[in-house]
């Protein structure tokens, strides 16, 4: 029903509009008869007026417009010629229908007796004479005459709350149908008109106390407004708010109370006024989204599929210029979500869901931004999918993609040339798309990400900024100045020292090593050609252009909302700002276009960087090795693929005992066995038939480590230890997302045969280096084993 | 047929602007500099909550900078606000259009390109500066 009502509500407010438009349309006619170009604009609005209230179900309103229309297109193809009859009935229908909207939004309905005017304009139409047009005609007021008896709610409220006493209010609720009397002047003469007050006075009574509690009329509570209007007005509230800033300071710096009160309210005013005029440019997503279910309907259909959307925080509101810009990226991710989401029914059904594929839209502000997600119960996005596409279009290298994650591979999909489709269909998929997405929406500041798991659905979210004018930005020193580095581009701060490293150089490109990754960096006081007095003290690591890269700066001051100005297209040409800001202590400062930034120093700096790759992955040699990770009860252990021999599946019942140790009958010898999970105070499972264990030989001599399970080989970054540890471990790191744990070898031999290194040392000299590589690492850093070296 | 210019000194030159081409004349402030800009950008000022680029008319003509304080001359250009930024500011002064000449073939380029011709004063000549010209 609230749906209804607003319908009805735009249609009064567009329906004011035309017929104010119509009033002049019709007069202006009259000194131009022949104006095709007035003519048909008149004849649209009754046209529109009519569709609509046929659409909205008021038979009355549709069926005198409808005669209206006849008339006027009568005119319009030249049968008619516009005269004086012609004018008026023309005029007078205006009124009606001004007359009939002002009841519809009283909330009455059109339940107006039409048939007067009806009667009135077939008349004309025959060519016979009406009483009463020839005389209102002749005076010049009549519109307005007309106007005011026909509609008297549009004057009359003021004086007939005079008029009328609060007890005769008690009395409107029996008459609400009563006041038809209202259009009946319409066929009646001027002279009435002249003494309002006499007749219409009490039947008006009644209905303005009506539309008074009821609301103003639809038009009149809106008006349009130019949106340059809005910009200055956006611009002078800015400079106001700085001259606070500053009388804050000034008052903040006195003693006079009286100074700092005022101080405070204007500070508070100035706030509020900023928002006020702010919230003057916003504009609920919901003018987005009303068009959605119709492009996921005609999409579905066309598909085969079955989808149902649902938009949830359609209210959410946005900047009127982003609105504009959002709503190509949406209408594309919706149609995606339609299209390679939602499964095909059969599918659907298969896989046990519901046959109809639901796409729900969700917006919400969060840290300042307002967030659209395009969500979709789907068959998911498979990472892995996404990486072998992404190799075979000769996107990213094998080993690029073998090394990233689950969200790095999903990340993929936004690069240029991309289409996971298996087959490229009319609607979307021909590799244009998701990368144009998140050009669009980064061009307006924000971001856009997907997330999804296989079988159950992904998620499209995009982050826009509120509004374009005002955006959070990290301010930093350079050499004396400030920048700006808009918070969108920024991942994480990094202060350079002691314990968090320092810059390192990849031949002549400075580097630094961030979570075991090499960061190209680049100098903020280099790439602006300022002289070397900087201290590059901070990194900011930035991620623009769909590079990652570290820009030093000197320090860093704030987090704060900056308001962005233009910029002379002079300096916008430099090509490394975007625009500039207003500081609070009235400073300027320039706002750093990371993008263009990271366009033309690094691919300046691309050959070395290249060379730099090289030698990381030189690095890289020295700085990983392969560990068997196995499972010791429910825990995760690493032990250096050094320093396995062999793997073997052994049986329960071969286990024996030498006293209190265990033994195994191995290859005809007996080999001391070490249950890992024992070992390491992990509890143990249940006790199995098979066990998994790990041989480990030195000069002859060879211990057996019972594990829980084999799980993998992978490669270990020695880098990204963390020395979390415990009894018989050296430390822990991430493998695979799990947290594992790396077994001191040594302690976990000796456990088993506590002689083994006392043997090995004394016994055989050529495995003694090997036992030193072994024993020495362990006690520094980690885990850099004899094998790797 | 008489002009109203706004006239300043660039050294012992009296150069002069059209007064509707003038928005106002201020102490030069302080100025953000910016890196990487052409020569005569002298840096951006704040103007009552409006960033506004400030151009060094010195360097402009092809003048050695001055380190002393200068005013600025805000001018409309098109669209946008400049500040130019000059020695001294001078009387605003009514001359005619017959006192007008263009300038001299001999002109150095960087004057060339800014300057419209002189206006012959009884005392001196006054170089009609071309707005336009010298804040782009």
């Amino acid at each position: 029903m609230d749906e209804m009502d607003e319908i009805v509500h735009e249609f009064l407010v567009e329906s004011y509009e035309n017929l104010d438009q119509l009033d002049q349309d019709l007069v202006a006619l009259e000194s131009d008869p022949s104006s095709r170009t007035l003519l048909s604009s008149i004849f649209r609005t009754v046209h529109t007026i009519k569709g609509t209230s046929g659409f909205l179900g008021f038979g009355n309103l549709e069926r005198v417009s409808h005669v209206g229309e006849s008339l006027l297109s009568e005119l319009r193809d030249g049968k008619r010629d516009m005269d004086q009859p012609t004018a008026d009935v023309l005029l007078a229908l205006v009124d009606t229908l001004r007359a009939i909207l002002a009841r519809v939004e009283s909330g009455a309905g059109d339940d107006l007796d039409v048939e007067p005017m009806v009667e009135q304009i077939v008349a004309v139409q025959e060519g016979r004479a009406v009483e009463g047009a020839g005389p209102r005609a002749a005076s010049p007021d009549s519109d307005e005459a007309t106007g005011d008896a026909a509609a008297p709610v549009d004057e009359d409220p003021a004086e007939a709350v005079d008029a009328v006493s609060a007890a005769d209010a008690v009395a409107t609720a029996e008459v609400p149908a009563e006041p038809v009397p209202a259009p009946e002047p319409v066929p009646a003469p001027a002279p009435e008109a002249a003494a309002p007050p006499a007749v219409p006075a009490p039947t008006t009574g009644p209905r303005a106390e009506e539309t008074e509690t009821h609301q103003r009329n639809a038009a009149e509570g809106s008006i349009r407004v130019d949106v340059d209007l809005l910009d200055t007005l956006m611009r002078q509230v800015g400079e106001l708010v700085l001259v606070r800033n500053q009388i804050d300071r000034i008052a903040g710096e006195g003693e006079d109370q009286d100074t700092k009160r005022s101080a405070q309210r204007l500070s508070l005013i100035a706030s509020e006024l900023q928002e006020g005029v702010m919230k003057t440019r916003m504009q609920p997503i919901e003018h987005l989204w009303s068009k959605m279910p119709r492009v996921v309907r005609d999409l579905a259909k066309m598909l085969g599929r079955d989808v149902r959307i649902e938009m949830v925080g359609g209210d959410t509101e946005l900047d009127r210029s982003l609105l504009e810009a959002v709503k190509d990226p949406l209408t594309h991710l919706v149609r995606n979500a339609v299209d390679h989401g939602i499964e095909a029914p059969e599918v659907r059904v298969a896989a046990g869901k519901r046959a109809q594929g639901l796409v729900t839209l969700r917006a919400y502000h969060s840290n300042g931004q307002v967030v659209v997600e395009i969500t979709d119960d789907g068959a998911g996005i498979d990472p892995e999918k996404v990486g072998r596409t992404a190799v075979s279009k000769g996107l990213r290298t094998a080993a690029d993609v073998a090394a990233m994650t689950p969200p790095e591979l999903l990340d993929l999909l936004f690069l240029p040339g991309f289409s996971t489709a298996a087959k490229v269909t009319n609607v979307s998929g021909r590799g244009v798309g998701m990368d144009v997405v998140r050009t669009n929406i980064e061009a307006i500041g924000g971001s856009v990400d997907v997330e999804s798991a296989v079988g159950t659905g992904t998620t499209w979210r995009m982050r826009i900024p509120l509004t374009l004018a005002i955006m959070p930005a990290l301010t930093v020193t350079c050499c004396g100045s400030v920048y700006a580095i808009p918070q969108v581009s920024l991942l994480e701060l990094v202060a350079l020292g002691d314990q968090h490293g320092e810059i390192e150089h990849v031949g002549t490109a400075p580097v630094f090593r961030l979570r075991g990754t090499l960061l190209p960096l680049i100098s903020l006081a280099e790439v602006l050609g300022l002289e070397q007095e900087a201290e590059g003290r901070v990194i900011a690591v930035v991620e623009a252009d769909e590079q990652r890269f570290g820009v030093i700066v000197d320090r860093v001051l704030n987090m704060e909302e900056i308001v962005v100005k233009a910029i002379a297209s002079r300096l916008k040409q430099i090509g490394m700002y975007s625009g500039a800001t207003v500081l609070g202590d009235g400073g300027v400062a320039l706002i750093l276009d990371l993008q263009a930034i990271a366009r033309r120093v690094l691919s300046a700096e691309a050959a070395s960087l290249a060379r730099a790759h090289v030698q990381e992955a030189a690095d890289e040699l020295t700085a990983t090795e392969q560990t068997l990770v196995v499972g010791a009860g429910e825990r995760r252990v690493a032990i250096p693929l050094s320093a396995v021999t062999r793997l073997e599946r052994i049986r329960a019942e071969t286990i024996e005992r030498v006293g209190a140790r265990e033994v195994l009958q191995y290859r005809g010898a007996l080999l001391p066995l070490v249950r890992l999970d024992q070992l390491l105070g992990a509890s143990s499972g249940l006790p199995a038939d098979e066990l998994d264990v790990v041989v480990y030989t030195r000069g002859g001599r060879s211990i057996a480590m019972a594990v829980t399970e084999i799980v993998d080989i992978v490669e270990d970054d020695a880098r990204r230890h963390s020395d979390i540890d415990d009894h018989g471990l050296l430390g822990s790191t991430v493998l695979k997302d799990r947290v594992t744990e790396l077994l001191d070898v040594r302690s976990a031999v000796q456990a088993a045969d506590p002689g083994f290194f006392d043997d090995v040392e004394a016994g055989d000299l050529s495995e003694l280096d090997g036992v030193e590589d072994l024993h020495d690492p362990l006690a520094g850093s980690g885990l850099t084993l004899a094998g790797a070296r | 047929m008489t002009t109203q210019l706004v006239t300043f000194t660039l050294d012992d030159r009296l150069c002069g602007i059209p007064v509707d081409r003038v928005q106002e004349v201020l102490p030069g402030g302080t100025r953000t500099r910016v890196p990487l800009a052409p020569d005569d950008v002298a840096g951006l000022v704040n103007l009552r909550g409006q960033v506004v680029l400030s151009v060094d008319l010195r360097r402009r003509l092809g003048m050695p900078a001055r380190d002393e304080d200068q005013m600025m001359v805000v001018v409309f250009v098109g669209d946008e606000t400049v500040s130019l930024l000059v020695d001294q500011i001078g009387d605003v002064l009514e001359v005619d259009a017959e006192q007008f000449e263009a300038p001299p073939q001999t002109l150095t380029d960087e004057l060339q390109a800014v300057i419209l011709g002189a206006y012959k004063l009884p005392q001196r000549l006054l170089l009609a500066l071309d707005v336009d010209a010298a804040a782009s």
